[in-house]
């Protein structure tokens, strides 16, 4: 009995917090908004402004203009707050429309190429101008997960060991290393794949595996980098109790650490994956492209989805522009689908 | 049967381990895989500068400093170097028009961008728009620029038009044709749009550690939320800003497709960004390798050491001041 009755005078006796606006802000915003509306909608009727850009355009000069006006009712201080705090919304909403705008087109131009054999076909008896309906990415959606698999196998275990020689071994070199992966982030993409030029293709010849290469070159500072965050957050306490127990730091590492910070290490990679999957360039350099499906990854030119796209592109016909869309819709898909398991991963790893 | 004999060390158990403060031998060795393993990275750094030094080297030798300055692009008989003559000044100062024009249109987003998200939104609606801005930074460069040239470029010629017809006076906005497809203005705008997230999420992250009791002190001495802002967010996240940018710059130097589709290279140094002709020393490697020979093809090695080393450079110098931020934050 009591303790409910405590309870409610306890909410009753809240403080209130008259600094937090509810709803108030919002009501501010309408009349401001309504008379900008207005006002651009007037300047795109009388000037040379027209289309949805220069609405939006002369939209956002109005709200600045009426949300000066607006403060200037308080005073100087509250108008250029106002003001400002229209500009810095302007500033990230104008950034947003441009993204908007690449994945609308990508999704919408991207789909009138594919059809349900698109990933099933190669285009091995299909021009790039040749109608929509007939050939697909088969080869360069498997060509891009063989190149990607074995930059994995690559990239991960050198990018964990890596990030393991900062957090645990702590070894002397350790700022060292952390410089040179955040350098090695740096590395441009060509250069990466002029790197494996040199090295491999000018010796050999274009090959899958050769890009697989230098796409874990830059994948492995992503994966080292995440990993070290990750590995930050497993509890000293664990370690220590580990050690205790009389084991060696070995086995603390495998059997403690390692276990403990898996779903992040698996973000760790996915993240790395997603950084490396729609890379062009060096693929230009390393695995080149094909249009016949195969799976084999050395002696020869593999397909890869950015270079199908970068080949459709340098096609340039309408037909070979559309499967530039579709292709660039399918990778797009692909490594929106590794965020979304590095995030599943990762929130796995908070419980 | 009482407790303490259970306690006691009996003989027939297992011996006591020697209390030592060293590592035992397997973990010797598995700290040395471990740091050779971790050496993985200065190995590939090193060898990517040595064969590119050693590929190239001949190209230094033959035209010394005249491969920075000179800018004409003929590869001769296409065998040796005899008779060529390589230089890469219009393609680097290219590259670094771009660059620094990505930089300059980007730069008021990332600011916007950075103070909307932290200062300006509840924690809930902010997780979301971080993990959209996250998404779009991992938007490949190659769908970038099929937009930027498909999309964007109609537009963007428009502006260029534009800007030409009213400030035309201006030197580096004159153009000597009027043609205004696949400018640097154009590859800048595709560039600072790639670099709006990256530069951003640097910038978000030293903004958000600026000091909770000054921001409150201002508002206390009855500043607005601008005037707390001014006076402490930005001077306080000013170098975590030249960072992140700095950042953005050493992506937009290196970056290669997204100019390749949207840039038209031409060999020779011009200020002119509103007009079709650009150079871009990436976009040279990329678009000249397939049909190089074997003289063209060291010069471009020699191209891939200069810009190798230009980005580190810039990298570097990132990286020291958001380390030094991050450290006058702790």
């Amino acid at each position: 009995m009591s303790d409910t009755s405590t309870s409610s005078i306890m909410q009753e006796v809240q403080p209130r917090k008259p600094w937090v606006n509810r709803g108030q802000s919002v009501r501010d915003m309408v009349r401001p908004t309504v008379l900008a509306g207005v006002v651009a909608s007037v300047v795109v009727l009388v000037t040379g402004l027209a289309g949805p850009l220069g609405f939006y355009f002369a939209f956002v000069l109005a709200f600045i203009v009426v949300s000066f006006i607006d403060g200037m009712r308080h005073d100087k201080v509250k108008a250029i707050d106002k003001v400002m705090t229209t500009l810095v919304t302007a500033g990230f909403a104008t950034a947003f429309i441009p993204w908007a705008s690449i994945l609308f087109t990508v999704f919408k131009r991207g789909a009138s190429a594919i059809y349900f054999g698109y990933f099933t076909h190669d285009m091995a008896y299909t021009a790039g101008d040749d109608e929509l309906g007939m050939g697909g990415l088969s080869h360069a959606l498997v060509g891009s997960l063989l190149i990607l698999l074995m930059a994995s196998v690559i990239a991960i275990p050198f990018g964990i060991v890596t990030a393991l020689y900062i957090t645990e071994v702590k070894g002397k070199l350790s700022g060292l290393v952390r410089v040179i992966v955040q350098s090695m982030s740096g590395v441009p993409s060509i250069v990466a794949g002029l790197f494996v030029y040199a090295v491999v293709v000018s010796r050999y010849s274009f090959s899958g595996f050769a890009g697989a290469i230098s796409l874990a070159i830059l994948m492995l500072p992503t994966v080292a980098r995440t990993s070290e965050e990750v590995l930050k957050l497993v509890p000293e306490d664990l370690r220590s109790s580990a050690y205790a127990l009389g084991a060696s730091q070995m086995a603390t590492t495998f059997r403690i650490v390692l276990p403990t910070a898996r779903s992040g290490l698996i973000t760790a990679s996915m993240l790395g994956l997603a950084r490396v999957a729609g890379e062009t360039a060096p693929l230009i350099l390393t695995a080149y492209y094909s249009a016949v499906y195969s799976l084999k990854v050395t002696g020869q030119p593999l397909a890869s989805l950015p270079m199908y796209i970068f080949q459709n592109f340098s096609t340039g016909t309408d037909t070979a522009l559309t499967r530039a869309w579709g292709g660039a819709a399918v990778l797009l898909s692909f490594i929106f689908i590794l965020f979304i398991i590095a995030r599943l991963a990762g929130r796995g790893s908070r419980k | 049967m009482s407790i303490a004999t259970v306690d006691k060390p009996t003989a027939d158990g297992p011996p006591r381990r020697a209390i030592t403060n060293q590592r035992n031998a397997s973990d010797k060795r598995f700290r040395a895989v471990v740091t050779a393993g971790a050496m993985f990275a200065f190995v590939v750094l090193a060898l990517i500068a040595s064969f590119l030094l050693f590929r190239g080297f001949e190209v230094f030798k033959e035209f010394g400093f005249g491969f920075l300055t000179s800018s004409t692009w003929d590869s001769g008989t296409g065998e040796s170097l005899e008779g060529a003559s390589f230089g890469v000044a219009a393609m680097l100062v290219g590259s670094v028009i771009v660059a620094l024009m990505a930089m300059i249109l980007a730069l008021p987003f990332v600011i916007g961008t950075s103070l909307f998200l932290e200062y300006y939104i509840g924690k809930k609606l902010r997780a979301v728009l971080v993990s959209i801005l996250d998404l779009m930074a991992a938007i490949p460069s190659i769908i970038y620029g099929l937009w930027g040239y498909l999309v964007l470029m109609p537009y963007a010629a428009g502006w260029a038009e534009t800007i030409n017809k009213y400030f035309g006076w201006i030197p580096i906005f004159k153009v000597d044709v009027e043609n205004f497809d696949a400018s640097p203005f154009i590859s800048a705008l595709v560039l600072g749009l790639m670099i709006i997230p990256i530069a951003s999420s640097v910038t978000r992250e030293v903004y958000s550690r600026a000091p909770q009791d000054q921001i409150s002190a201002a508002y206390a001495l009855g500043g607005s939320r601008w005037g707390a802002l001014k006076a402490v967010v930005l001077p306080f996240g000013r170098s975590g800003l030249i960072g992140g940018m700095l950042l953005g710059l050493g992506r937009a130097l290196g970056e290669t497709v997204a100019v390749l589709l949207t840039l038209n290279l031409v060999f020779e140094v011009k200020f002119q960004v509103l007009a079709s002709a650009g150079g871009n020393v990436a976009s040279l490697i990329a678009s000249r390798i397939g049909e190089a020979g074997p003289s063209e093809i060291k010069a471009l090695m020699a191209a891939g050491l200069v810009l190798f080393t230009l980005t580190l450079l810039v990298n570097f110098g990132a990286s020291i001041i958001v380390s030094r931020t991050s450290k006058v934050a702790q």
